[in-house]
């Protein structure tokens, strides 16, 4: 299992003709991604790497039925490009463009929250389910099926954390990046909760960096929502006040949104944060153990744990103990 | 991007926002010039891209033409906060009554564009925020709807009781929106908001930020850049498509991806060294990035070891390979290099980057160290090109 992405997922590519998404539309057709489509306008009725070109996103998903998008067109166009797969019924919208201007995107994230779409990015690598898809731009050579979830703003910096897992043995459920930008489709709150509702999720490793409270909003969420465990890491110690580190998003502002911030916000919620990518593994392992540990310390309570939760979930058929673990 | 208050100031003037008269002034002579046209008390105001210019004596007020000589010419070639003063703006001297403040950002975590006002403007905004932000009102406006006239109403209510004044406030509140959308911006700031004793509400300064995403359809405003108030090697960096921000220690660094040079740089500080900048080479994989990057880095007299870090994913390292060869034999650099490829065509950098013979490592935290320790064995003179 996985979150957002899986073997089903139908995915057509916006801007397919052109040279970043021609080159990645192949990239994921050889991870084994269902691409079932592209769209170009004017360019419909075409083919590209044996992948039928549309001319339009309503086209496309009326003739393949797709139901993700990943966006490669140039910033002028990268708006229209996710209104037009809102508007055509798509319900997962990836948007890999860099340089969409800030003020569009907040009309942007209106639009595709009011008709119950979701938008990764933009700004992104996208995301890959190890195994089963891969929606973007991230190396599947780096990545192994397994039961940790990766969450990211930024890409390169992702590949290294996720290599530095798989080198230790330890594989992904899903890894998800959420873009640098100052206003994104996805933040850190929304992946974490996915991953608390995913059942192949056993841990999550959620890589955050400088600008925005975003890191500090998932801090809270994970001290009164999730059970899972959660390690960090914050890019960005030893950046400078007022100077965009190259993601439009990370910068500090006012003061506010330093890595020093974020750190000690991730700590308080119980979230170890490694000082180097490398460092993660380790952790995680640490986390999963006590998780089991304290799993398997509950055991001898298993009764009445199990009478609380059937009290609050309702539920008092023979098969509690399922609906018990689902719950958590 | 930023632009300067008298740049700002035509913005806001088109835009009908009531703004003192001025013009801006590069030498003594145009500022005297201008001061006699006014033929009546001016201000001196230091166009430079850093707040706290009043505190650091960059504005001043002129009873006359002759002051006005006195204080541009303190004034042009003042350094403030490291920037050196090349213009001056020089404004009619208003008599202010009353001082507030109004701006517009974007509220990451709301989404949406945030007003704020209060009625304590003037030169210790920031204070104010932080000490008793409760003097700060805010309203975060539905992007979609804009901003209602009653909502500018209710904001302006906050900062008089006048109703004239409150109506005044209101529209330039109302206007100041539509410049925050019609340019792009990221911030937009008027501080002080003065009231003149003859009741007008008026527009004593003017901050305007750019969103740099915002700047393919801005034409007018991106001409508005002051190459002169940017630091060099962040324009050179810039127009070779590279992010680059220096700073202040003597380990030159080039990254591939924003987090992963954010990272790297933290890491030279974690193992006690210190990084002299910030350096994303970004997705692409084009050696004349390498070149640029590596210039850009051997300029900096304080760099003592360059350490290159890629982890190619969709950049390929062989392509990287052939920059760092390209920049090594066009550059001859004296100081010692260590670099680390790892990912797409490793194997391939590998082979090529053995014409040069650099120092290498194998993982993040070994090719940190490596530059630390060859930072603090080079004893050759600095300042290589």
């Amino acid at each position: 299992m996985s979150i957002l992405i899986n073997k089903k997922t139908k995915v057509i590519v916006q801007g397919i003709t052109g040279r970043d998404g021609s080159f990645h539309a192949e990239q994921m057709k050889k991870y084994g991604t269902n691409v079932v489509g592209g769209v170009t306008p004017g360019k419909g009725g075409t083919e590209i790497n044996g992948i039928p070109v549309f001319n339009s996103v309503a086209d496309a998903v009326a003739k393949t039925k797709a139901n993700t998008s990943v966006i490669y067109v140039p910033p002028p166009f990268a708006v229209d490009a996710i209104y037009e797969a809102v508007d055509a019924g798509i319900s997962l919208v990836v948007c890999i463009t860099e340089g969409v201007p800030a003020n569009d995107m907040l009309k942007v994230y209106d639009y595709v929250k009011k008709h119950g779409a979701r938008l990764i990015g933009p700004n992104c690598p996208g995301l890959i389910s190890p195994g089963e898809s891969k929606v973007g731009i991230m190396p599947g050579n780096i990545v192994k099926k397994g039961p940790v979830g990766v969450i990211s703003r930024s890409g390169t910096l992702t590949y290294e954390a996720i290599w530095a897992l798989t080198c230790a043995g330890i594989g992904q459920s899903t890894c998800i990046g959420i873009g640098g930008d100052q206003i994104i489709g996805t933040n850190f709150l929304d992946a974490l909760a996915l991953f608390e509702a995913d059942p192949a999720t056993k841990a999550v490793v959620m890589i955050g960096e400088i600008g925005g409270t975003d890191e500090e909003q998932a801090a809270a969420f994970v001290k009164t929502k999730m059970t899972k465990p959660v390690v960090g890491f914050i890019a960005g110690r030893m950046a400078p006040p007022g100077k965009r580190m190259g993601h439009a998003g990370a910068i500090i502002s006012g003061g506010s949104g330093t890595a020093k911030e974020k750190i000690e916000a991730l700590n308080k919620a119980g979230i170890p944060v490694a000082a180097s990518p490398t460092e993660i593994p380790a952790f995680i392992k640490d986390k999963m153990k006590a998780a089991e540990a304290k799993k398997s310390a509950k055991k001898p309570k298993a009764t009445i744990k199990k009478n609380v939760v059937r009290t609050k979930s309702k539920k008092a058929d023979g098969k509690i103990k399922k609906t018990a673990k689902k719950k958590k | 991007m930023k632009i300067h208050e008298y740049q700002a100031k035509e913005i806001f003037a088109a835009a009908g926002i009531p703004v003192p008269k001025g013009q801006v002034a590069s030498t003594v002579a145009e500022a005297v010039s201008i001061a006699e046209q006014f033929g009546r008390p001016v201000m001196i105001k230091s166009q430079v891209h850093v707040g706290g210019r009043g505190k650091a004596g960059g504005i001043q007020y002129a009873e006359n033409a002759e002051a006005a000589r006195v204080w541009s010419q303190k004034i042009l070639g003042m350094d403030i906060k490291g920037l050196m003063v090349k213009k001056v703006l020089v404004t009619e001297a208003a008599e202010i009554v009353t001082e507030s403040y109004v701006g517009i950002i974007i509220d990451r975590a709301q989404k949406k564009p945030v007003i704020m006002v209060s009625a304590a403007g003037g030169i210790d905004i920031e204070e104010v925020a932080a000490k008793t932000p409760g003097k700060i009102i805010k309203l975060a406006v539905d992007p979609v709807t804009g901003l209602k006239a009653y909502q500018a109403r209710e904001l302006a209510s906050k900062l008089y009781t006048d109703m004239s004044m409150i109506r005044q406030a209101a529209d330039i509140i109302m206007k100041l929106y539509d410049v925050y959308w019609k340019v792009d911006a990221s911030l937009v700031e008027i501080n002080p908001l003065i009231t003149t004793p003859d009741a007008k509400v008026v527009a004593l300064d003017a901050k305007i930020n750019i969103d740099d995403n915002g700047l393919y359809r801005q034409k007018e405003v991106a001409a508005m850049r002051d190459l002169d108030a940017e630091d060099s090697a962040e324009m050179e960096a810039r127009e070779g498509d590279l992010s680059f921000v220096k700073l202040s220690g003597n380990i030159g660094c080039i990254v591939n991806g924003a987090g992963l040079a954010m990272a790297t740089m933290d890491l030279v500080k974690h193992y006690g060294g210190d990084p002299a900048n910030f350096l994303d080479i970004g997705g692409s994989s084009n050696p004349q990035k390498v070149l640029t990057a590596m210039r850009i880095i051997l300029r900096d007299t304080n760099v003592r070891a360059i350490l290159i870090n890629i982890f190619g994913g969709i950049t390929r390292c062989d392509d990287v390979a052939n920059g760092i060869v390209m920049a090594y034999e066009q550059l001859i650099p004296e100081v010692p290099i260590v670099v680390r490829l790892t990912g797409t065509n490793e194997d391939k950098a590998k082979i090529i980057l053995k014409k040069i013979n650099l120092e290498s490592a194998d993982t993040l935290d070994n090719v940190v160290k490596k530059a630390i320790e060859l930072a603090e064995n080079d004893n050759s003179a600095a300042g290589r090109i």
